[in-house]
């Protein structure tokens, strides 16, 4: 089912805009991850969409070609999976995820099917009949999905279904809740602060900042070709670099730095994995430190940038500079992100 | 094992105190079984004065247990859906709703049964119904009710178990039987046994409701002092006791158990 969003806002009694005007579509069976810092708005069109708040005069909500706007909560038939997970403390695992089909009144023969059904799917056949508060975290959240899809749903809406977990667990339930929602083929709503989270589990995500959407699009898209210094910033932590221009190229503390054509009027940022430790390359700085982390070394690096800052750089190889040494560096004119000066920067 | 003096004094202490306590009690229990009190009991023991007070009070006793029912249904029909709503509405009204129901527990029974007096003393068929004394009973043991309801439900997260189950397609009296009565039931338990116990055990505010053809137990129980003989009487206290003391065990289990889910 597809899902349509028109001209939706938000504002609160006490005249907070939660939500600026947005559209959105979401397409059939697609999973879309609403990606932001806390604040941003998009909590509030996750409720929207489930029927939970009610949006400004002039809003419209389609489930397909269906208004539900004006539409209660509990005749959308969307499933939720709320942050804490909300189980019900009075019912068996059993219980929970039958619950949706028991208020329909869905014969109890069929409603037993598609409970086992569920169950077997999410893995907690084994399960079934404990209280609810004797599972672990990643088993209730587990128990909490199934209970949204038993009713099949229209819609599948999850705000932050992995932030109660401990990052361990998270880590290791991200790419299992991308392979479980990929199977029930579900349109899916997906709120997440995690970047990482958005970039393993959506298909598209929509970055929000300040109530208002910021870019839609393939992960991929957003990470090299962000459309503004919020989305550049947010996802792969990109940071700026400021300097005079000189004929086509920048001029750093740490020294020359060629840019691509039509690079003019445009704000110039770079990230940490786009920096290559080269000795004959262009720009110079002094290392601050250099921390081992696996797969690679994190340099901060002093002298570079003209406002001060360290210049994060990861460095593939297997030995690092040390604290003090000097460097020189390259950034390919083709790796650095050109963007146009926008308002909707951070604050 | 050796214990020192200290230990010896505390115990002594201690079951004087206790003793202090109970041989009234006991002294008490056992003149309403013995064939003459003033003989002691060389005289014997005895039913009599049971079978006595069942002939004199048993209307007595039906109408305090007929009238802690009622007041239960009442309070429950009321109190549950009252502390729903003021947990759900948190605001300044609600404390001053909540105060305000809580008013009947700082004024005196007396107090109470007056203005109540005042107010409806002369719709004869009121006053002399048991409804009225049920009217009074209902103010008084609301407030505990609606407290220990509040107190589990405020405990929980109801508003998003209740918002989940909407998702669900309950509907809001199915959310509110299948998801909230379930929940909040320590705290409605404990509240009906503390109901329940109260209606029996209420004296002050009774006193001054009743009328002569309804007098429930502890009024009886004060009409038996003032006019039976001492073993009546006595025999009554025996029957009250054992009516109230094992509501009391029960409520103080409950209200422990309800305190714990609060915490």
């Amino acid at each position: 089912m597809t899902l349509t969003v028109k001209n939706t806002a938000k504002t609160f009694p006490d005249g907070t805009r939660a939500l600026l005007p947005t559209d959105l579509t979401v397409g059939e069976g697609e999973i879309l991850s609403l990606l932001g810092p806390s604040g941003c708005g998009k909590t509030t069109l996750l409720r929207i969409i489930a029927g939970l708040e009610q949006p400004d005069a002039g809003s419209r909500v389609f489930f397909g070609e269906t208004d539900v706007t004006g539409l209660a909560v509990e005749r959308r038939n969307v499933g939720m999976v709320f942050q804490s997970y909300a189980l019900f403390p009075n019912m068996s695992v059993r219980a929970n995820v039958g619950y949706g089909l028991k208020v329909r009144h869905v014969p109890k023969a069929e409603r037993d099917r598609r409970v086992d059904e569920v169950l077997q799917l999410c893995r907690l056949a084994d399960y079934a009949d404990r209280p609810v508060q004797a599972l672990s975290g990643g088993q209730q959240q587990r128990v909490a999905l199934a209970r949204a899809v038993a009713p099949r749903p229209k819609i599948l809406l999850l705000d932050e279904p992995l932030s109660a977990l401990d990052a361990a667990l998270r880590d290791s339930l991200r790419d299992e809740l991308a392979a479980m929602l990929r199977q029930f083929r579900i349109t899916a709503v997906f709120v997440t602060h995690d970047q990482a989270e958005a970039l393993a589990i959506a298909d598209r995500i929509a970055v929000m900042s300040e109530g208002e959407l910021q870019q839609v699009g393939a992960p991929e898209d957003l990470y090299h070709a962000p459309a503004s210094a919020f989305v550049a910033r947010f996802i792969g932590n990109a940071i700026p670099l400021t300097g005079e221009r000189d004929n086509g190229a920048l001029i750093l503390k740490g020294g020359r730095l060629e840019l691509a054509e039509n690079s003019a009027n445009k704000e110039v940022y770079v990230r940490a994995e786009s920096i290559r430790l080269d000795p004959e390359g262009s720009l110079a700085g002094v290392v601050e430190t250099a921390v081992f982390s696996g797969g690679h070394y994190r340099l901060a690096i002093r002298d570079v940038l003209s406002d001060g800052a360290l210049l994060q750089a990861h460095h593939p190889g297997k030995t690092a500079p040390k604290s003090g040494d000097t460097v020189r560096l390259s950034i390919s004119p083709s790796d650095l992100l050109y963007l146009s000066d926008q308002p909707s920067g951070p604050k | 094992m050796n214990r020192s003096f200290s230990w010896w004094l505390q115990l002594a202490v201690t079951l004087l105190t206790a003793a202090f306590l109970i041989v009234p009690a006991i002294q008490s229990i056992l003149a309403g079984l013995t064939v003459s009190y003033f003989r002691g009991l060389s005289s014997g023991l005895t039913l009599k004065w049971i079978t006595r007070v069942w002939e004199l009070y048993a209307d007595s006793i039906f109408l305090s247990l007929w009238l802690a029912v009622s007041c239960l249904v009442v309070t429950l029909v009321i109190g549950v859906p009252a502390a729903y709503a003021l947990a759900r509405n948190p605001g300044r009204l609600s404390r001053v709703l909540e105060e305000f129901i809580s008013l009947p527990l700082a004024v005196p029974g007396l107090a109470l049964a007056l203005a109540l007096l005042q107010l409806y003393g002369t719709v004869t068929g009121f006053r002399t119904s048991w409804t009225f004394i049920l009217v009074g009973h209902v103010l008084y043991t609301l407030p505990f009710m609606v407290r220990s309801v509040l107190a589990v439900l405020m405990a929980m997260d109801f508003k998003t178990l209740e918002e989940s189950a909407a998702t669900l397609g309950a509907t809001a009296p199915t959310r509110f039987w299948t998801i909230i009565v379930p929940n909040a039931m320590p705290g409605i338990l404990a509240g009906a046994l503390t109901v329940v116990t109260l209606s029996i055990g209420e004296f002050n505010l009774t006193w001054m409701l009743h009328t002569p053809y309804l007098k429930t137990l502890p009024v009886g129980l004060a009409d038996s002092y003032a006019s039976m003989r001492l073993e009546v009487a006595s025999a009554y206290t025996l029957i009250f006791f054992v009516m109230i003391v094992p509501l009391l065990m029960a409520m103080q289990w409950a209200t422990a158990r309800a305190q714990r889910i609060a915490q």
